[in-house]
C-alpha cells in the first residue's frame, strides 16, 4: 500500500470523484490556486476560486446542490464556518424537510481546525457538535489517511450535507491507503485497537493520543480498546455498545471543549443503552471551557494528554 | 412541469392580482377571526409581483420569500394547496410542514424559498450556476426586499453574480417597511438599485404600483441577462399597505403616508386605466370579481378539509 499523508489523500479523493462525476465541483478560497492539477484537469468552470466571504459561498453550493450539482467547498478554518451557518443550518439542514422532501442536498463543506499551527481560537474551534445537533447535517472527522480519502469520497457521493472536518496537527501525516477505489462508509466507526478492560472512544488527532495510552496501559497489564468513531453523525452507536458491552468501561476523549460536547452524548447514550453492565462512571476527556490560545504551550495543552488518557482509564480500574 | 397561467394579456394581469389580494385578505381575516398561524402579507405589493412574473418564461426559475404569495399565485399555484400549508394541513405544497413562511413549489419552479431574510438571495446564485453549468436555458429571478439590501448577503451575491455572471434578475420589492421599522430609519438611500453600478452590473427602478411599468421594465432585464449571461438588479418601488404580521394594527405607521400610497393602489389604477382605454368593460370587470371570489372560497374549502399532517412523520424528509 502506498504511504501518503492526509493532504495527498483529500487530493485524490477530490480528483477522482470530479472524474467519475462530472457534476462534482470545487468551490473556495484559493482552491484554485493550490490545487493547479485541478483546474488543468477539470477547468476552471469546475474548481473555483471565491471570494473572501463564506456565507455566498456556502449559500452558493446549497443552492446549487438542490438543483442538480453536487459541490464541495472549501471554508479553510471551522470558525469561518460562523458566516456560513446560515446556509448550511437554516437552509441545507432544514428545507428538504420544510419543503415535504422537494429537495436534497448533496454538498461536502471542508473545514480545517485543531491545534497544531499556533493560529489561535478564530482559526482553531472545534465546533462539529454545534453542526452534529442541526438537524439535517451529517458531520465527519477522520484520523487516518485512508479515512480521509475514503471518507470524502464517501461524502461526495452522500445526498446529504457533509460537514468534513479536516484536523490541522494530522495534515502532514503520511499513512496507508488502499490504491484504487476505496470507499468508508460514512456512520461506521472502526476499531483501532482491541482490548478487554476498557473503551477509549475518539476521533480525530486524539485517536494517536488514545492509541499511545492504550500502548502505555498495556505495559501494566491494561488493554484498552480504542474506537475510532470517524463519523460524528450519523453515530455509529452500535459499535461503541458493543465494545462497552465487552469492556464495562468507557472514556470519550476529544479535543473540543467538553461541555455539552459530543462526549456529553456519548456518555448520554452509553448510560441510556448499557447503564447495567457498566463497571464504573463514564469519563469525558475535553479541552476546558475556554478558547484556544495561540501560544504552542497553551494550544497543545488544550488537548487531552496521553498521560491525562491514562490516567482517567487507571481511575476507572480502581472503582473495580 | 404545470402549464403556466398566461399573463399575457393586461386583463390577465388584473385578474391575477385581484386573485393574489383577495387570497391574502382571507388569510388576514382567517387570522385575526380564527387563530390560524398569521402570515406576512404583501398587499398593495400586486403589481410588482404580477408584473416580473408576467416577464418570465416556464424554464426560469423563481426563489422568493416569507412574503411569497404573489410570485406563487402569479405563477400558477394553486391557491386551495397554499392556504392548505398556511394552515398547516397535509395537502399544502410542503406537506403542512413549511406554514406560510417557505412555501417551495418546484413543479412550478418556484425553488428554494426561505423566510431568513436575505437567505434567498444567498441560494441564488447557486440555482444560477446549476443553470449555467448544466445548459438549462433558464434564467434564476430572485425576490427579496429593502430589508434583506441591508443584509450582508445582498453584497456578497450580487458581486459574486456579477464575477461570475450569474443569470440572475435580482429583484427588490422596495416596499418601505422592514417587518416593523420604516425604510428611512435603515437606510440613507431612497433606492437600492444604486448598488448596481457599485459592483458593475445593470440596475433600475420602476414604479412598482404601474404593473404594465413593471413588466416593461422586467422584460428589458430578461432580454438582457439572457443576451449578456448577466446579472441585473431590479428595483419596484412600492408600498406594503399592512403590517408585517397579521393580525396587525398598524399603529405605528404613518396615516398620512399609508394613504397616500392607498391613493396609489396598483390594482384600482389598473383597473380604472383598462375600463377607460376600453380594455375591459364593466361586465368582464364583474365577471372576474365574480371568478375570484369563487376561487378563494373554494380555496378556503379545500385547506380547512385538509386533514391533519401524521405525527408520525414528524422526522421524515430530514435526510435524502
Amino acid at each position: 500500500m502506498e504511504q501518503i499523508s492526509i493532504e495527498r489523500a483529500i487530493g485524490q479523493a477530490l480528483a477522482e470523484e470530479m472524474r467519475r462525476d462530472a457534476r462534482v465541483l470545487l468551490l473556495g478560497e484559493g482552491v484554485a490556486t493550490k490545487r493547479p492539477e485541478l483546474v488543468a484537469e477539470f477547468g476552471p468552470a469546475r474548481v473555483r476560486n471565491t471570494p473572501l466571504a463564506e456565507a455566498i459561498i456556502a449559500g452558493t453550493a446549497v443552492g446549487a446542490a438542490a438543483t442538480g450539482l453536487r459541490p464541495v467547498i472549501d471554508l479553510l478554518f471551522a470558525p469561518f464556518l460562523s458566516y456560513a451557518m446560515d446556509a448550511l443550518v437554516n437552509s441545507a439542514g432544514k428545507l428538504r424537510h420544510l419543503s415535504g422532501g422537494q429537495f436534497e442536498f448533496p454538498l461536502v463543506a471542508i473545514a480545517m481546525t485543531g491545534a497544531g499551527w499556533g493560529v489561535g481560537s478564530q482559526h482553531n474551534h472545534n465546533l462539529e457538535a454545534w453542526f452534529a445537533h442541526a438537524p439535517g447535517l451529517k458531520v465527519v472527522m477522520p484520523s487516518t489517511p485512508a479515512d480521509f480519502k475514503g471518507l470524502l469520497k464517501s461524502a461526495i457521493r452522500d445526498d446529504n450535507p457533509v460537514l468534513y472536518f479536516v484536523d490541522i496537527g494530522l495534515l502532514q501525516q503520511a499513512g496507508e491507503v488502499p490504491a484504487g477505489e476505496s470507499l468508508v462508509p460514512l456512520g461506521r466507526a472502526a476499531i483501532a485497537r482491541s482490548g478487554r478492560d476498557l473503551s477509549l472512544v475518539s476521533y480525530a488527532k486524539t485517536v494517536p493520543v488514545c492509541l499511545e495510552a492504550a500502548a502505555r496501559l498495556a505495559a501494566d497489564g491494561i488493554e484498552a480498546e480504542v474506537i475510532d468513531l470517524r463519523s460524528i453523525k450519523p453515530l455509529d452507536l452500535g459499535t461503541v455498545l458493543d465494545s462497552v458491552r465487552r469492556t464495562g468501561r468507557v472514556v470519550v476523549v476529544h479535543e473540543a471543549n467538553r461541555s455539552f460536547g459530543v462526549g456529553a452524548e456519548l456518555a448520554a447514550l452509553v448510560a441510556e443503552h448499557a447503564f447495567d453492565v457498566l463497571k464504573a462512571r463514564p469519563l469525558r476527556l475535553g479541552g476546558p471551557d475556554a478558547p484556544a490560545a495561540a501560544s504552542i504551550p497553551l494550544e497543545q495543552a488544550y488537548v487531552p494528554s496521553v498521560g491525562a488518557v491514562c490516567e482517567a482509564a487507571r481511575s476507572l480500574l480502581r472503582c473495580d | 412541469m404545470s402549464p403556466l397561467p398566461s399573463l399575457a394579456r393586461p386583463a390577465d394581469r388584473l385578474e391575477a392580482m385581484l386573485l393574489i389580494r383577495a387570497y391574502e385578505l382571507r388569510l388576514a381575516a382567517l387570522a385575526a377571526e380564527t387563530g390560524i398561524p398569521g402570515t406576512c402579507s404583501a398587499v398593495g405589493q400586486e403589481a410588482a409581483a404580477v408584473g416580473v412574473v408576467s416577464a418570465l418564461t416556464g424554464d426560469d426559475l423563481i426563489l422568493t420569500n416569507h412574503r411569497s404569495a404573489g410570485h406563487l399565485l402569479a405563477r400558477g399555484a394553486d391557491p386551495g394547496r397554499m392556504m392548505a400549508e398556511v394552515m398547516g394541513r397535509r395537502d399544502g405544497y410542503c406537506k403542512g410542514r413549511s406554514g406560510s413562511l417557505h412555501i417551495s413549489a418546484r413543479e412550478l419552479g418556484v425553488v428554494l424559498t426561505s423566510t431568513i431574510v436575505g437567505g434567498e438571495l444567498s441560494l441564488a446564485t447557486g440555482v444560477a450556476l446549476s443553470q449555467t453549468m448544466l445548459g438549462r436555458p433558464g434564467i434564476v429571478a430572485c425576490f427579496f426586499g429593502d430589508g434583506a439590501a441591508c443584509e450582508g448577503i445582498f453584497h456578497e451575491a450580487l458581486n459574486l453574480a456579477a464575477v461570475w455572471k450569474l443569470p440572475i434578475l435580482f429583484v427588490c420589492e422596495n416596499n418601505q417597511w422592514q417587518a416593523f421599522v420604516h425604510r428611512r430609519e435603515t437606510m440613507l438611500a431612497e433606492h437600492i438599485s444604486g448598488f448596481a453600478a457599485a459592483y458593475g452590473v445593470g440596475g433600475a427602478t420602476v414604479d412598482g404600483n404601474d404593473v404594465e411599468a413593471v413588466r416593461a421594465a422586467a422584460l428589458e432585464a430578461v432580454e438582457s441577462i439572457r443576451a449578456s449571461g448577466r446579472p441585473f438588479l431590479l428595483e419596484t418601488a412600492t408600498y406594503r399597505m399592512r403590517g408585517h404580521l397579521e393580525p396587525d394594527d398598524q399603529h405605528y405607521v404613518d396615516a398620512g403616508e399609508l394613504a397616500a400610497w392607498r391613493a396609489r393602489d396598483p390594482i384600482a389604477q389598473l383597473r380604472s386605466r383598462l375600463l377607460a382605454a376600453g380594455g375591459l368593460t364593466d361586465g368582464e370587470a364583474d365577471a372576474i370579481d365574480a371568478r375570484i371570489a369563487a376561487r378563494v372560497a373554494a380555496a378556503e374549502d379545500f385547506a380547512l378539509a385538509s386533514p391533519w399532517p401524521d405525527p408520525a412523520g414528524l422526522a421524515d424528509d430530514v435526510y435524502a
